[in-house]
């Protein structure tokens, strides 16, 4: 867990500046009791044992899934530049690119996953896809036949469209 | 009335359908008590240490159905240490001395062992119903030995049970004669089943109305089982995951079509969102759909799948239906009654999948809705009297907001107002969850308004010992308390001693009460069990004789007839 504290933490995507500390919803960081709470009966445990009130059959088949999936490999995470946080989603659950890009516009709010060479945007803004691969290349989505880019994605970005003329 | 003959008495009685109605008239005198009793074929007991087996047995020979309940809820959340107790062989053996013509069995969080299954197999030739709801304890093995000998067999519904794995075969146990069965829901078991001899056990059981199957199963063999099955009604898939062969995915589509009856649909376990376009000529006949443990499916598709279900009443779904998948529910699903929203990222490292915008949409779309759990990020004051306005109904209400202690975010309040608008306005209210930053006020409101309640819920919530004497002293109808980590001491247990007995159970963990206030309360109450449940972990380190301002960890106090239970493990010592 702290590895992986601080491997994003190095690659995190911030607000604001490089060099400035612009607030960031801290990823991975347990659910604590608040510290300054008077209700708070001195349990400094991260994890509270039995919260959140969910049925340890339903906690343990979720448990089960996400391991399967995490050594299957199919799990990978996904970033958004100006975004906070990061997510994770499973390749193997989409059919192809048309509906990978659906859910991540789903994720990631209103923003548009148009070409690189051209976007249509909400909001003006020009987003690329881009994944990096086994060889830790940043490559565009979608020029491969979509079996062959599941297996060989690593972790997904979604690039300012600026940035991202480079690849195109 | 008494001067009517009996066999009158007892016909007027079989209206009676509910047991609290047939409680009540068995004490009115004492021909009626025992007309009551000879004639009631329904039992249920709410506590299963509550009244001695045997006495249960006495006292309704004519017994048919029996429904029995173990342990405390808070077990679910892994809050009661694992041998705690519930063990259902007490309850299976008197029954099998004193009642042999039992026909269906319902236990609900017992331990139930392969010992008692085959006792239960062997000992009831009219045996036609077997539910077992969060129970343990028993493997493969005991559902061999039900399928081999209950012959006649109409109901096997396992669910949510943890059932250790010892092969296949007991599916293969069910004799080429068993065409009885209407309801068959093992999806609960984690290995492989015979595959081969399901698909004929189904093909012979013509009265088959509900299947719930499990992951093992694939779409090949549910595609043959539907085309054998078309008037069935409740439907639970197994994997549901189709590897590109387009052939069984079109064979599914075609047995779904012909299965006109099909009103429930669960499972979904692994499914890819392709497959769910199989669904959708049966969803306008949809009532009941649980989408639970289905996480691979995202926004976009669930809001497909959701705008063909009109009909529905009842949906369980994950969190990842977001507020803009509720909006959609909410203008779809005019008929809903009961919704369910379980988080699928349970640490919350995430982002907010659904908050009160969430719920508010559903609360102005769905008016019928009267049933309710929903797990969110944050909850506001206003979003709640918003949804205490527009749904007045509501007989459960269940919110957790998955920060312990999280305060409104826009005002920084806390959530009294809004949970005592609820209250106020929900006059019905029989079942209520808090959570969120709560201060004794919230307490206050619900004794005063919430008077039909009967089932409480509180974590991380009050400030003082008055918050739990507001409940005890008003909520009339109170048959279950359960608290965790609030600060309510002896002060407040010792309050209102005689309410315990009007209730089912009180249970309280990580409070202030202790050992010397949980004495006291059974010293004055004799007809009461108070257990002091340690830590195993704590318990070897425990000293001989612990002081009595030595803070209980967890207790579970309960009526009971049949004094203290001799089947305590060495962790629970009962005062």
């Amino acid at each position: 867990m702290e590895a992986e504290a601080s491997y994003v933490k190095d690659t995190e995507l911030r607000l604001g500046l490089p060099g400035t500390h612009a607030p960031v919803a801290t990823r991975g960081s347990k659910r604590a009791l608040p510290e300054d709470d008077e209700k708070s009966h001195g349990k400094s445990k991260a994890r509270v044992v039995g919260w959140p009130p969910i049925q340890s059959y339903r906690k343990n088949s979720f448990r089960a899934r996400k391991a399967e999936a995490e050594v299957a490999g199919s799990y990978v995470k996904v970033s958004m530049d100006g975004a906070p946080y990061l997510r994770k989603i499973d390749l193997r659950v989409y059919r192809g690119y048309k509906e990978l890009r659906e859910a991540l516009e789903d994720m990631f709010g209103c923003f548009s996953l148009g070409e690189a060479s051209g976007a249509e945007g909400c909001t003006g803004s020009e987003h690329a896809m881009a994944y990096e691969d086994k060889d830790g290349d940043l490559m565009l989505v979608g020029d491969v036949p979509w079996e062959m880019f599941i297996s060989s994605c690593k972790r997904l970005r979604i690039m300012k469209g600026s940035e991202a003329r480079g690849l195109g | 009335m008494t001067y009517f003959p009996e066999e009158v008495v007892e016909h007027i009685f079989d209206f009676l359908s509910s047991h609290r109605d047939r409680n009540i008239v068995s004490t009115v005198c004492k021909a009626w008590y025992r007309v009551e009793r000879l004639s009631r074929r329904i039992v249920f007991v709410g506590n299963c240490y509550a009244v001695r087996p045997g006495r249960v047995m006495a006292r309704f020979p004519g017994m048919k159905c029996l429904s029995v309940k173990g342990k405390p809820h808070f077990a679910d959340f892994n809050l009661v240490p694992h041998d705690w107790g519930g063990f259902a062989l007490p309850w299976i053996e008197a029954a099998a001395r004193g009642c042999p013509g039992l026909e269906e069995l319902r236990l609900k969080r017992m331990v139930v062992s392969d010992e008692s299954l085959e006792l239960l197999a062997r000992s009831f030739p009219n045996f036609k119903a077997l539910v077992l709801v969060s129970c343990e304890g028993f493997t493969t093995d005991g559902l061999a030995a039900i399928a081999t000998h209950c012959r006649g067999l109409r109901e096997l519904d396992l669910q949510e049970n943890e059932v250790e794995d010892h092969g296949r075969q007991w599916l293969s146990c069910f004799p080429d004669s068993c065409t009885s069965l209407e309801s068959l829901n093992f999806a609960c078991l984690k290995g492989e089943v015979n595959a081969g001899a399901l698909e004929r056990l189904v093909a012979r059981c013509v009265n088959l109305r509900s299947l719930k199957l499990n992951r093992a199963i694939s779409v090949e063999s549910l595609a043959r089982m539907l085309a054998r099955t078309p008037h069935l009604v409740e439907l639970g898939t197994g994997s549901f995951t189709v590897e590109h062969r387009a052939e069984a995915y079109q064979r599914l589509i075609h047995a779904f079509r012909k299965c006109k009856s099909l009103k429930s649909l669960s499972g979904f376990w692994d499914v890819a969102p392709r497959c769910l376009q199989s669904i959708y000529s049966i969803c306008p006949n949809l009532t009941v759909l649980n989408l639970s443990y289905a996480p691979a499916i995202q926004g976009a598709d669930l809001v497909k799948l959701i705008r063909h279900c009109f009909k529905l009443q009842k949906l369980w779904v994950l969190d990842c239906i977001r507020d803009k998948g509720l909006a959609v529910v909410a203008s779809t699903c005019q008929e809903l009654q009961e919704l369910r929203v379980f988080p699928s990222d349970i640490y919350g490292t995430g982002t907010a999948a659904v908050t009160e915008e969430g719920l508010v949409a559903i609360s102005s779309g769905c008016s019928k809705l009267n049933s309710l759990l929903y797990f969110c990020h944050q909850m506001t004051n206003a979003a709640l009297i918003t949804v205490a306005k527009n749904c007045p109904h509501f007989t459960r209400f269940r919110l957790c907001i998955l920060d312990p202690g999280k305060p409104d975010p826009d005002t920084n309040q806390p959530l009294d107002e809004g949970f005592g608008a609820i209250v106020r306005s929900c006059k019905d209210l029989r079942r209520l969850s808090l959570s969120g930053l709560l201060t004794d006020k919230v307490f206050l409101y619900i004794g005063e308004y919430a008077a039909r309640l009967e089932m409480l819920s509180i974590a991380f919530a009050g400030d003082s010992d008055k918050g739990m004497v507001y409940v005890l002293n008003g909520c009339k109808n109170l048959r279950k308390l359960e608290i965790r980590d609030s600060p309510f001491g002896d002060a407040a247990l010792l309050e209102n001693v005689g309410k315990y007995e009007t209730m089912r159970s009180l249970w309280m963990s990580s409070c202030d009460v202790t050992l010397g206030g949980c004495k006291a309360l059974a010293a004055k109450m004799p007809r009461l069990n108070v257990e002091v449940i340690n830590d195993r972990d704590e318990s070897d380190e425990m000293e001989e004789n612990p002081s009595d301002m030595h803070k209980v960890e967890k207790m579970y106090v309960y009526r009971t007839l049949a004094g203290a239970r001799n089947d305590a493990p060495e962790f629970v010592e009962i005062l």
